[in-house]
């Protein structure tokens, strides 16, 4: 036994890293090609398919409505699956059983279907804005994720800790945010950069909701190509990936930070 | 600040199901009262009934006159020491110390002050800083420990604060935990499983039982008269006979087991009904080969080394008795022995229906 991993080992990690990363390669090369058409490796450097994008206003539109949908209906499901999370693991044993099951349903039917039965009952049923439909169909999607995510966090709470914080003198509901909240916070990160990045990406829901004037990026996306091959969505689709990434880094740092700060 | 605690008519459920019937337990100001009894008997139950996580379906629980019974927990100023410690992991020792004196308004540095001054008591003044993943088992427990006490509550409670130590420290904390109350005189329940643990440091012990109470009273008493046939077998008499007096001559009573028959004297027993159980120690049957023994005529069986005496299984006609023989000479199985009872290690009991 020794502590450096065997060569194998090093050999598969690296292979696994290649393919994950390769297509992205591709992408990013395709879209700094001077090209009009998508092409890998790239034919000259040049930034004109990203300026592109923002001239192009449904590309400028889906951008905003695609984050304001994502990050509310992360927002919305964070303040429904916290609490929700939080019952399910403190009541365990009071609680009948199916209510935990309750909460992962969005994810056991196919998404195509749930998009569907939403349009059908909720927007054909109310005439209900687009963008209100758009926003319950994002939280209904992302909450089993969030649920999941901080009851993972929970399980591994001792509850005996805020029943001692209690018995010290600080109210339940006080209690719940000075102790629980501080001890599950990689839990809620995880939770928010899950739920964000799928409401991002997610077409299968969206693609029934969408409707005249209002859309998404993912959705977008899929109209342009039917029309163009020029390097656009790969210019939308790098971008998707840089905000994907900040969104990740903000969350960390504002949300990290201002839990461990007392 | 010391004060009584009184629990009148306690009952709980669970659901349906009764977890505590009746309970009643006056605990005086400044006393250590242990709850004691085998796991399931309802000893926690009653620890959050008091601190008010659970609410009783019927009675009443007063503290120094207060009533609690319909008061929240976080109202009640009881301090709490948990089984598993139950530190706050993402706060400082001195922190997790201070947590309650911030909630009662007190100004940093005062908090700092009385947190560090908790600290020296319990000898963590210099892990302050840490946090408390980095302890050992035993620290972590005089952390929980300092926490309940710096608030100065009350009433203090503790729910097997000391099970999850090793032997060796368990019996240290446990003389730590006794003359931290004592010297502070709050009144404490004490809730354990180890009989050793609870005779040692209380002033009473509340030996349970399926959600009742079966005796409450100081550990040499209990040890010595036990009042019921449970305790009795709790507190190690593990023979218990049932007798029946067939004569009485003044002082003396002769009394009928299952054919055999057993002078016993008064004086000795105190006074002794007419059906009775004869509960004893195995140390209070001595093994005597003297036919002419007054005894209870016994076939030695299987013998055991107790370090400290050799332990016989004995048959007699009433059944298998366990007594306890010297050392000096042991006793090969087939011996034909008298077992006599030794007056100051048995008590009578009265007879309790079906045994
Ligand atoms: N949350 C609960 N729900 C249902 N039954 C419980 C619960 N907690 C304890 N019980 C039951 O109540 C009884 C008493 O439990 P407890 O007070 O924890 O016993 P002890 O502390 O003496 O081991 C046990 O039979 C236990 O199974
Ligand atoms: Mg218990």
């Amino acid at each position: 036994m020794s502590d450096r991993p065997h060569p194998f080992l090093i050999v598969v990690t690296a292979l696994v890293y290649l393919f994950l990363m390769l297509p992205l390669v591709i992408v990013v090369g395709a879209a700094l090609s001077d090209t009009t058409y998508l092409t890998f490796p790239p034919q000259g450097l040049s930034l004109r398919w990203f300026e592109n994008i923002f001239e192009i206003s449904a590309f400028r539109r889906t951008i905003i409505t695609s984050l304001q949908i994502a990050f509310l209906g992360t927002m919305i499901a964070l303040l429904i699956g916290i609490p929700a999370a939080y019952a399910l693991n403190r009541f365990r044993i009071e609680l009948p059983k199916w209510l935990g099951t309750l909460f992962v349903l969005p994810i056991l039917v196919p998404e195509i279907v749930f998009g569907f039965a939403l349009l059908k009952s909720f927007t054909v049923g109310t005439g209900a804005p687009i963008f209100l439909s758009l926003l319950i169909g994002h939280t209904l999607i992302v909450l089993p994720y969030v649920v999941r995510v901080i009851s993972a966090s929970l399980a591994s709470f001792d509850f005996s800790v805020e029943e001692a914080a209690i018995s010290l003198g600080s109210s339940p509901v006080k209690t719940f945010f000075t102790i629980v909240l501080p001890n599950i916070r990689a839990g809620v990160i995880a939770a928010f950069i899950l739920a964000f990045i799928t409401s991002l990406n997610d077409v299968s829901v969206s693609l029934f909701l969408t409707g005249p004037g209002i859309s998404t990026l993912p959705i977008q996306i899929l109209a342009h190509v039917e029309q163009f091959f020029d390097p656009t969505v790969a210019s939308v689709s790098v971008l998707l990936m840089f905000l994907t990434v900040a969104v990740m880094a903000v969350v960390e740092r504002t949300l990290g930070l201002t839990f461990l700060a007392k | 600040m010391t004060q009584p605690l009184d629990l009148q008519a306690v009952s709980a459920h669970y659901g349906t199901t009764k977890v505590l019937e009746d309970l009643s337990l006056s605990v005086q100001a400044g006393e250590l009262v242990s709850l004691l009894g085998a796991s399931g008997c309802g000893k926690t139950t009653t620890l959050r009934l008091i601190a008010g996580f659970l609410t009783p379906t019927t009675g009443s629980i007063q503290l120094g006159g207060r009533d609690l019974t319909r008061l929240p927990t976080h109202k009640r100023d009881i301090g709490l020491v948990f089984q598993n410690y139950a530190l706050f992991p993402h706060l400082s020792v001195l922190d997790n110390v201070a947590f309650g004196l911030k909630q009662r308004g007190l100004g940093s540095s005062e908090r700092r002050k009385r947190a560090m001054a908790m600290l020296e008591r319990v000898g963590l003044s210099a892990l302050a800083d840490r946090a408390p993943g980095a302890l050992s088992g035993g620290q972590k427990q005089r952390v929980a420990l300092a926490r309940a006490l710096v608030i100065e509550p009350p009433l203090l409670m503790f729910d097997e604060p000391l099970s999850n130590l090793d032997a060796k420290l368990r019996v240290d904390m446990r003389v730590e935990i006794r003359q931290l109350q004592r010297s502070n005189g709050t009144t404490s329940v004490y809730v354990t499983h180890d009989q050793e643990e609870a005779f040692s440091i209380s002033d009473r012990v509340a030996i349970m039982n399926a959600g009742r109470l079966m005796q409450f009273d100081r550990p040499e008493v209990l040890y010595r008269r036990p009042a019921n046939t449970f305790v009795a077998r709790f507190v190690g008499f593990e023979n218990i006979i049932p007798f029946k007096v067939v004569a009485r001559e003044g002082d003396t009573v002769t009394a009928e087991t299952a054919g055999m028959t057993l002078r016993l004297s008064q004086a000795a027993y105190g006074a002794i009904p007419d059906t009775f159980l004869l509960a004893t120690r195995p140390d209070g049957l001595m093994v005597s080969t003297d036919p002419a023994a007054e005894g209870l005529p016994a076939r030695l069986g299987l013998r055991t080394y107790l370090g400290r005496a050799y332990q016989y299984q004995c048959e007699t006609a009433a059944g298998q008795l366990i007594a306890n023989g010297s050392l000096t000479n042991p006793l090969e199985a087939g011996t034909g022995v008298k077992l006599v009872p030794m007056p100051e290690q048995c008590t009578i009991l009265a007879s309790e229906g079906t045994r």
